[in-house]
């Protein structure tokens, strides 16, 4: 049951193989099985999912439903979730019981979707090993020694393990398609504004992007025809028609030009990972690609920049937690300053100081220029070498991350080398693009992802590019043994 | 890029976050390290380059000056750490 795919668990549905009720029972099974090792889910909502799964099953019983009807899901803890612990990994939501729903939460309520519960995460999603969640770090499953990545790591070791059939990310500077890699799952970022942000909890909010996590590409459109659409609740989601993103899965690539970035294959990528994506880039060849090689000159300044533009953004917006209105709130506070700095300072961990204080000093009088303004103003070349590359290719591709997962505590003491570990991602966000990661072999028995840019709104592009990879290779299912 | 103790307190001070004596140290440490990797930005030359506002250069929307949402005091008011009378209470700010 549990290595089935969303398309097959709703045909199982639909040929009344087992109601909606009993996949549900089975999943919250194994997550009391499994997940204690884990720590993949914050919050599990069994009888919330038990009572979808009953509305999904008259539903079904009735004809009606969609591709999700009675399907569960997990959610990242990112999304408010009306009447559920919405933590986002942090002490300071630790008692926030969300008032409202996110529009991805409604979306899925809507199509019928079953909440298994909300899923671990680095600390207001500012990591990359989910190291910094308040609740605990959570397992990779191929080694328990080893990070899930971050910060969606919850969400992609509860899909690697196969206690969940599918879950939600996000990503600012690769929180989806770095753990999707490191754990061996399907991940897509999508272009800036495909997908509503309402409700989801802001980190920097010029790059966040919501997507699905899931074990292959199919599972992917599946999920994005859900979650993708204008949202008149987000300023900045575009009033774009959302395609069937199934539509185009089948297509043949021949004739497929590939751009491989040369400064994604220098220095610091590890050569056992530079192994596995040339072999991923052959089968792409024997599938009728061609390949180029292009350049992305300013690839070396996408991490800095990005740890101008995020922090200061997250600076901004996690000044709403002040410890009046929501959230945590220090013991007596003397005075209203008081109240501010200890309720803040008690309630965020370092790792979100660290960003906020950063933020904090690129915004304070004087500095707005040299950080805040040169920043965006590198962002634009950065967007701008995409923009060439994708005049003469149709996709990029490359390794997700430069190494497999690395284990615990690692790079646990310099704030700097765990950044470096989003290289290939981060320009991705700053020029709002859409990315995939997907299984591409194994590297000293740890996954490893390969990354495909596309261009803005070409999301059914990067699936139709993964689906068929995943038609000729069968890295996409396998999974770590214990969970199979 | 370096930053002092004094410097540490003052952008905790700026971001109304309470820090302690024993911790500004690796706070000065960290945030060093990381303006130290931003400092990398300020090699390129950005004479006459626009700031990028929007990954896809729309403007920003704009919609009519209506209510839209409807009052939900109470239920927006169940989770905060003191209310009175539908306000928020906060220590007292005027002697």
């Amino acid at each position: 049951m549990h290595n089935k795919t969303l398309s097959e668990l709703a045909q199982g549905l639909r040929e009344k193989a087992f109601s909606s009720a009993e996949l549900t029972q089975y999943y919250l099974d194994r997550i009391q099985q499994h997940d204690g090792n884990l720590n993949s889910f914050i919050t599990v909502t069994p009888e919330r999912a038990l009572a979808q799964a009953k509305a999904a099953d008259a539903l079904l019983a009735a004809g009606k439903g969609e591709a999700l009807t009675g399907i569960p899901l997990a959610q990242k803890d990112i999304f408010c979730t009306d009447g559920v612990r919405t933590s986002c990994g942090s002490k300071m939501l630790d008692n926030f019981i969300a008032p409202y729903n996110a529009t991805v939460i409604e979306k899925f309520n809507r199509a019928g979707s079953v909440m298994l519960g909300k899923t671990n995460m680095d600390e207001f999603a500012m990591g990359s090993s989910n190291e910094t969640s308040f609740y605990g770090t959570v397992k990779n499953p191929w080694d328990l020694q080893a990070v899930p990545g971050g910060s969606s790591g919850g969400s992609a070791a509860c899909v690697a393990a196969r206690i969940a059939p599918a879950s939600t990310g996000t990503d600012t500077g690769g929180s989806i398609r770095q753990p999707a890699a490191l754990c061996g799952i399907t991940g897509l970022k999508p272009t800036y504004g495909r997908i509503s942000r309402y409700g989801m909890i802001a980190f920097a909010s010029s790059l966040d992007q919501a997507g699905p996590m899931t074990r292959n590409a199919e599972d992917a459109a599946i999920m994005l025809n859900t979650m993708a659409g204008f949202d008149a609740r987000d300023s900045t989601c575009l009033d774009k028609p959302v395609p069937d993103y199934t539509a185009d899965l089948d297509n043949r690539l021949q004739g497929l030009k590939i751009g491989l970035p040369k400064e994604y294959f220098a220095e610091g990528l590890d050569g056992a990972m530079a192994s596995a994506i040339d072999a991923a880039i052959k089968e792409y060849q024997k599938l009728g690609a061609t390949i180029k090689e292009i350049s992305l000159p300013n690839t070396h300044l996408a991490v800095p920049t990005y740890y101008v533009i995020a922090p200061a953004e997250c600076s901004s917006n996690l000044s709403r937690m002040d410890g009046v209105r929501f959230g945590y709130r220090c013991e007596n506070p003397v005075d209203l300053e008081d109240l501010y700095k200890r309720s803040r300072g008690e309630g965020f961990g370092e790792e979100v100081k660290r960003r906020i204080m950063v933020g904090a000093y690129a915004l304070s009088a004087g500095y707005y220029d040299a950080y805040y303004l040169k920043a965006q103003q590198i962002r634009q070349l950065i967007s701008d070498d995409f923009k060439k590359a994708f005049a003469e290719v149709d996709v990029i591709m490359g390794p997700t991350t430069p190494e497999p997962a690395f284990n615990f505590g690692e790079k646990g003491n310099d704030p700097v080398s765990m950044y470096l570990s989003d290289i290939y991602t981060i320009a991705v966000n700053l020029a709002g693009l859409p990315g995939m990661s997907v299984p591409a072999g194994m590297v000293n028995g740890r996954p490893a992802g390969l990354q495909i840019i596309g261009n803005y709104f070409d999301e059914a592009r990067l699936l139709n590019v993964a689906h068929q990879y995943q038609q000729v290779t069968d890295w996409h299912q396998q999974g770590p043994e214990k969970y199979l | 890029m370096s930053l002092e103790k004094a410097d540490v307190e003052k952008i905790a001070h700026l971001a109304r976050l309470q820090i302690t004596e024993p911790e500004i140290p690796e706070y000065a440490r960290n945030l060093s390290s990381i303006l130290s990797l931003v400092e990398q930005m300020s090699s390129v030359d950005t004479t006459g380059i626009t700031p990028m506002a929007h990954p896809l250069e729309v403007a920003q929307r704009l919609r009519a000056d209506v209510v839209t949402e409807g009052n939900q005091r109470e239920k927006f008011q169940a989770i905060a750490p003191a209310t009175e009378n539908g306000l928020f209470l906060v220590p007292k700010v005027i002697e």
